[in-house]
């Protein structure tokens, strides 16, 4: 840990007239995992290829190891990069694929042979030195494009949704396979995503970015369970998000009722936003809940039942729960203090462009 | 019942696909044929004989317009492969409406009646001041030959994905070493069946390479033009076999090059 090795400083960048990145400003530390996660078109494959070197930011800077390298070519950047279509060499063979690179910087041949050798055993397909790339499967295809990319040494890794084209559960080994790779290396990955399982799975640090900002930067801990802001509740998880008003540190009004919470320094009586995850729904017999409402809905989903409780005022309670409430029956709503996550509601219209965006 | 009404079927299918064959090879076989007829008469078998072939290949009027025809075949095909597969490159990566606009200007020149692109070429060159011979020929057959490689190129190019160029600069490579080590690979069918395409249309015009010869050069297919408006050669039946064979040779190795190297 310790330093910064990539600083993004005021990146600007826009397409055609259209905003991608707002000065956006970004640190990576040496040696962590960290996974830019946001929807389509939130500008976290722009940032990642301007790490990369594919484009150029408008406005601001590029500091890799404490040098500028916002101006430097792809070929001149001490990263490699993992692309989301694997984008291998087809008319090559998989060892000549692998060696691209080692053969730009002029290795010796004995040297290139071991590190085919080794990264092959990395990604666990040895002996696939002859064959053609069209003769591999998708998932394959992607660990020959990492051990392409890994021969070079390369300080950070920056990979491109690479996960996106497999089928699920291939995905999922891979991610314990990118976890251990990380760990085995020794490198710093930088990761794109817009599937927030995959990141809270495999990232040190998520970097939560919605229409060229930002949204929330943390561990996969603070992301979930402390969400800043109604965005980043929505697309981590499921979540309530219910209007509330702090009556006073610690005390929540949501829809006529008072919930204790752990929440301090919001002011009193303010409006506020309340988070509370569908699993921190307790039901309880009516007589002891916060609030009472009725079951509307359910869903068996194998780990728990998934129900929808309408309460008086109308709004429908997301509740995942291992204990059944059939339908119709009135039941009572408890959520523990420390469950419940109060938010600012966005004040000015430029906060609510990077809110909710539905 | 339906065996028989089958077999009918099948003898009219064929008997249908005889008729179209004849109507298209009975001329050039009527021709083959003649070549090889010792007696001069277009209607009466002689025995069989090369000597038509001989004196063609002692003509010298007949040797230079093959020599012509062949380089300038061979050097409009490579000049227009170059400018075609560069301007391919450059048409590919522009945005959509100029890219449409490009294409639909590079497709004119194809779908142009070649008696318009002769006569406007040779009016071009004269009020240029540009005296008609080889250089102009050359210069005509370049033109019309670039749309057909622009043509075959370019769908080679959609195929490849911008990001094998950017992996391969990522990888650590520069700008025309990633263009000639990964692009180019994957063009390289598209770029060979249109250099061939081109080969062979130079080889077979006439129209613009009329218009555009001056007085002094010929092609072989000026040379047969007019040495047939002064009463027919049998020599010049054996060269127009000579070109129907060649021809046909190069547009069957065009059509299964490509498919050969996929496979």
């Amino acid at each position: 840990m310790g330093q910064s090795l990539i600083d993004l400083e005021h990146i600007t960048k826009s397409f055609d007239g259209t905003v991608v990145l707002d000065d956006l400003n970004l640190s990576v530390k040496e040696n962590t995992f960290v996974t830019l996660l946001g929807p389509s078109g939130c500008g976290k494959t722009t940032t990642l290829r301007i790490i990369g070197g594919f484009e150029t930011a408008d406005k601001g800077r590029v500091i890799f190891d404490g040098v500028d390298i916002s101006r430097l070519p792809p070929n001149k950047r001490q990263l490699n990069t993992v692309f989301q279509k694997y984008a291998l060499f087809s008319h090559m063979n998989i060892a000549e694929n692998i060696a691209f690179g080692l053969k730009i910087k002029g290795k010796s041949r004995s040297y290139i042979q071991d590190k085919i050798r080794y990264a092959l055993k990395l990604v666990g397909l040895q002996g696939y030195e002859n064959r053609t790339v069209d003769s591999l499967s998708g998932g394959q295809q992607q660990r020959i494009a990492i051990a392409r990319a890994i021969v070079n040494e390369p300080r950070v890794l920056l990979l491109d949704e690479p996960l996106g084209a497999l089928d699920l559960k291939l995905r999922q080994d891979m991610q314990y396979e990118l976890i251990r790779l990380k760990n085995e290396l020794g490198i710093t990955f930088i990761y794109v995503t817009h599937d927030q399982e995959e990141a809270l799975t495999m990232s040190d640090t998520i970097v939560v970015m919605n229409q060229g900002y930002i949204q929330q930067m943390g561990t996969p801990e603070q992301i979930y369970n402390e969400p800043e802001n109604a965005f980043v509740a929505d697309f981590i998880g499921d979540s309530n998000i219910v209007p509330g008003l702090m009556i006073r540190d610690e005390l929540v009004e949501i829809f006529g009722a008072r919930f204790v919470c752990v929440d301090k320094g919001f002011g009193e009586n303010r409006p506020v936003d309340v988070v509370i995850r569908p699993e921190d729904v307790e039901l309880v017999a009516p007589e002891q809940g916060t609030l009472v409402g009725r079951c509307t809905h359910l869903i068996f989903k194998g780990v728990h039942y998934e129900m929808e409780v309408t309460t008086p005022d109308g709004f429908e309670w997301l509740v995942h729960s291992t204990t059944l409430c059939p339908v119709g029956k009135e039941v009572g709503i408890h959520v523990d203090p420390f469950n419940i996550q109060i938010m600012n509601k966005p004040e000015s219209e430029d906060e609510e462009a990077v809110g909710v965006n539905e | 019942m339906t065996r028989l009404k089958r077999s009918i079927r099948r003898i009219w299918q064929d008997f249908y696909l005889a008729i179209i064959m004849i109507f298209l090879y009975a001329p050039i076989a009527t021709m083959i044929v003649l070549s090889f007829n010792s007696s001069k008469s277009r209607n009466q078998w002689g025995g069989f004989t090369w000597s038509w072939y001989t004196q063609m290949f002692a003509s010298r009027n007949i040797m230079d317009a093959l020599h012509n025809t062949l380089l300038i075949a061979f050097l409009s095909a490579l000049i227009a492969t170059l400018i075609g597969t560069a301007a391919s490159i450059a048409i590919n990566s522009m945005k959509q409406v100029p890219k449409t606009i490009l294409m639909g200007i590079t497709n004119i020149p194809m779908l142009n009646a070649d008696i318009v692109t002769g006569i406007s070429l040779m009016l071009a060159f004269l009020a240029f001041g540009i005296s008609l011979g080889f250089r102009t020929v050359l210069i005509a057959h370049i033109t019309f030959n670039i749309p057909y490689v622009i043509l075959s190129v370019m769908p080679k190019l959609k195929q490849t994905s911008r990001s094998t160029y950017e992996a391969a600069m990522d990888l650590g490579a520069g700008p025309v070493y990633a263009f000639f080590k990964v692009v180019f690979p994957d063009i390289l069918p598209g770029v060979l069946s249109g250099f061939l395409l081109a080969f062979t249309m130079s080889l077979d015009d006439f129209i613009i390479t009329h218009f555009t010869r001056g007085a002094g050069i010929n092609t072989l297919s000026t040379l047969i033009y007019s040495e047939v408006r002064r009463g027919i050669k049998p020599s010049m039946y054996a060269l127009s076999s000579v070109i129907f064979v060649v021809v046909l040779a190069l547009l069957l190795i065009s059509n299964f090059a490509p498919k050969k190297k996929h496979s």
